[in-house]
């Protein structure tokens, strides 16, 4: 807990990491007055460029630069190899537990899970139930949120298989980066990253319906007004794909076709940023402006796939989170390469014990929640919440987990103040297809 | 190309040039207003441009009087306004964002740009000088933005449908202009008459005519020849023979199977322009030409909007 956080920059001894030590002495050199003009110039440019996202719940027209910081986070090329195989497993590993769960249950059957965990879940979707989808890939798309611990491990905090985004705040962040200061590149040898969008095409293109010679992908947005609309332009821009919203597309005897100026043209491949409750008002909210009616008929008679598929989202809750290294075993049958964050499971009576007596030093969460709602971060809350949050998790126990409180690894980062430690986490894309 | 992609590059282009069309005519009489002019001519000019403009009623939702100061400032930058040159400014970037990724990225910046500026410099002007300043610089936008957008765009369809919202907007822009002076081009009005030389210059002015019609015409300036030059000539960069044309030939470039019929109309709005006479043209009398032309280039765009792009209404 009292533990001071990992800094990613300088060892505990005061002296710069290695593979930091370039960097430092670069930034050492550089005038104060140079490094915030430098910051100036970023923030007009990705105002000239729109790289922004909305702000809900504001006046119209709330536009926020995207966060972007002249230090760097580095990592050196071993650190990276090491998570990158992890990262494979991981989401080979969780694509397996979502085909076995639409299909088999070998995994319930084998009582490693409990089967209501997986069945009474809101994000199963028993539509989803014996459909093949191509490859059997669900999560073609995985956003999986590493931290590092105070001892210098990293973990896998959660993660995202719905449609995780942030994609191409990186890709922009990178193309600044090379703008402002091109001589970082010539004095480090950096993994390049922008052919991200190459490789999700090719990835999207691998998962077309059997059959089909020259796929036609598309992006689906919810619309200009969407948080993320940036990203979902950018990276059907960069893909050189359509973006459609759901008012684009129409289905006929079950196919999926886009409304063009030369009459319908057929999709194979929907890249959805749509959730499953909005993809198809036939099937899921009746109230969705945003989907396609039909949409869901003419996926399960496999003439069009959807990535992510469709029920992806049972396997990144928090629920089911504490069973992902276990999976690796039953499916993989190999050790797990990234370890999980600690997590106690309340409805286990010797979990609950422990979490009870422990509550001011924990943090507790809600499995199905998000976004920090029903959450309860032991150190920060009062007598008074922790007391109140014991009569509900001793009410209904099976509805939360606890962690231990983490504390992230810092690394320095350009404040008001200048430049000062802040926490950091790391959020890699893991594409998954059928070259696999 | 999608409908949705095609309907909002056409608005784009028909906001962009209606922004420059309502900064000419802001310009010409911010000029006016300068000149030791009757406020009577001047006012009475803005009066007829207003509802030439059809936005005569939304400005007497909002004042009782029309004085220069408060109807320019009505047309630049009323934020309640949706037709104000700010809000087409703004209506131009938001369709241009909505399909961002379909445009090249000069031109989005452009137009992001343009929005961004104009937002700040409205924010902060404070007399009449700056808003000759701002329509000045509106002009200048839209005359980058038009030059990106040749110099930038794929000859595709992008760049027709663009083509197509830029000059339907232009050409309904003329010919409303001179609706704005119909009474001097009643139909046995003398051709030779030289009336008020003041609202005529302002309305050359505003469509950059001037110097044209002086080098064109070495003489006084008389509602006929004016008419003649904005109507039937097809060197004059904003007569309707002009606009006509590019609409026409940008709508072959995009026919689909079902657009038989709107190229058809097209074609004879352009064809009667192209081989009209100014003869005819007066002795059916100039308004009811007029009135005619803006009736058919409305067809038009809802039949361009049903074939090609999100119907009218849907």
């Amino acid at each position: 807990m009292a533990e001071a956080p990992y800094n990613e920059m300088i060892a505990s001894s005061g002296v710069e990491r290695g593979h930091y030590r370039r960097y430092a002495e670069w930034l050492a050199n550089q005038p104060a007055s140079q490094l915030a003009q430098k910051r100036a110039e970023a923030d007009a440019l990705f105002h000239r460029v729109g790289i922004t996202f909305a702000v809900y719940g504001q006046e119209e027209g709330t536009e926020r630069l995207i966060p972007f910081d002249i230090v760097p986070r580095v990592l050196p090329a071993d650190e990276w190899t090491r998570l990158e195989t992890g990262l494979k497993q991981r989401v080979r590993a969780l694509n397996a537990f979502i085909h076995d769960i639409y299909h088999d249950q070998a995994i319930l059957k084998s009582g490693i899970i409990p089967a209501e965990q997986v069945l009474c879940n809101p994000q199963y979707r028993p539509e989803m139930q014996g459909v093949e989808v191509p490859g059997g890939i669900y999560a073609h798309i995985a956003g999986i949120d590493i931290v590092r611990d105070d001892t210098g491990e990293f973990r896998v905090l959660e993660d995202n298989l719905r449609v995780p985004s942030g994609v191409s705040y990186m890709l922009e962040n990178r193309k600044m980066m090379m703008r402002l200061f091109p001589e970082l590149f010539s004095s480090h040898r950096i993994a390049p990253v922008d052919h991200y969008p190459d490789v999700l095409l090719e990835n999207l293109r691998s998962v077309a319906p059997t059959g089909v010679a020259d796929p036609m992908v598309a992006v689906l947005t919810p619309g200009a007004n969407n948080s993320a609309y940036f990203e979902h332009a950018f990276l059907a821009q960069q893909m050189g794909v359509e973006l459609v919203e759901g008012q684009d597309l129409f289905v006929r005897d079950e196919s999926v076709f886009m409304r063009t100026t030369q009459g319908p043209q057929r999709v194979d491949v929907i890249y959805r940023r749509i959730d499953d409750d909005f993809l198809d008002p036939l099937a899921f909210r009746p109230d969705s402006m945003l989907g396609v009616p039909g949409l869901l008929t003419a996926y399960r008679a496999g003439r069009i796939t959807i990535a992510n598929a469709i029920g992806t989202g049972v396997a990144d809750d928090k629920s089911i989170y504490p069973f992902v290294p276990e999976m690796i075993r039953f499916y993989l049958g190999q050790a797990p390469i990234i370890a999980n964050v600690h997590t106690w499971q309340l409805r286990r009576p010797e979990d609950l014990d422990y979490v009870l007596a422990n509550l001011p030093d924990l943090v507790v969460k809600e499995v199905h929640g998000a976004g920090g709602y029903g959450m309860l971060i032991g150190p920060a809350a009062s007598k008074e919440e922790i007391a109140a949050f014991r009569r509900q998790i001793i009410a209904t126990p099976e509805r939360y987990i606890a962690q231990p409180t983490l504390a992230l690894s810092t690394c320095p980062t350009f404040a008001e103040s200048g430049l000062a430690p802040r926490h950091i986490d790391l959020r890699p894309f893991v594409l998954s297809g059928r070259a696999d | 190309m999608l409908s949705r992609t095609a309907d909002h590059l056409y608005w784009m282009s028909r906001y962009i040039e209606r922004a420059e069309c309502l900064a000419r005519l802001v310009d010409a009489h911010y000029r006016m207003s300068l000149l030791p002019h009757s406020t009577e001519a001047l006012e009475s000019s803005l009066r007829s441009t207003m509802v030439a403009l059809r936005v005569d009623r939304a400005y007497r939702e909002k004042r009782e009087k029309i004085t220069p100061r408060l109807v320019l400032d009505f047309l630049t930058v009323d934020r309640e306004f949706s037709g104000s040159i700010l809000n087409c400014l703004r209506a131009a970037r938001e369709n241009a964002r909505a399909v961002r990724g379909s445009l090249t990225s000069e031109l989005w910046e452009t137009l992001n740009a343009t929005w961004l500026d104009a937002r700040a410099m409205t924010a902060r002007r404070s007399s009449a000088t700056d808003t000759g300043q701002f329509v000045e610089w509106v002009k200048e936008r839209s005359h980058l933005t038009r030059g990106v957008t040749i110099g930038t765009m794929m000859r595709d369809e992008s760049f027709h449908f663009t083509r197509i919202g830029t000059f339907l907007e232009r050409g309904d822009n003329t010919a409303r202009l001179l609706t704005a002076h119909q009474e001097d081009l009643m139909p046995g009005a003398d051709a030779e008459a030289v009336p008020d030389p003041f609202e005529w210059s302002v309305l050359l002015r505003s469509l950059s005519a001037f110097e044209v019609y002086r080098k064109l015409y070495r003489s006084v300036i008389t509602p006929f020849n004016v008419a003649e030059m904005l109507i039937l000539r097809d060197d004059m960069p904003r007569s309707l023979l002009r606009c006509t044309k590019e609409v026409y030939s940008n709508l072959q470039s995009v026919a689909n199977h079902q657009s038989t019929e709107t190229e058809r109309r097209a074609g004879e709005i352009h064809a009667r322009l192209h081989f009209g006479r100014m003869e005819d043209l007066t002795s059916r009398g100039v308004p009811a030409f007029l009135e005619e032309f803006l009736n058919r280039l409305a067809d038009l765009g809802d039949r361009i909007a049903t074939d090609f792009l999100v119907p009218v209404g849907a």
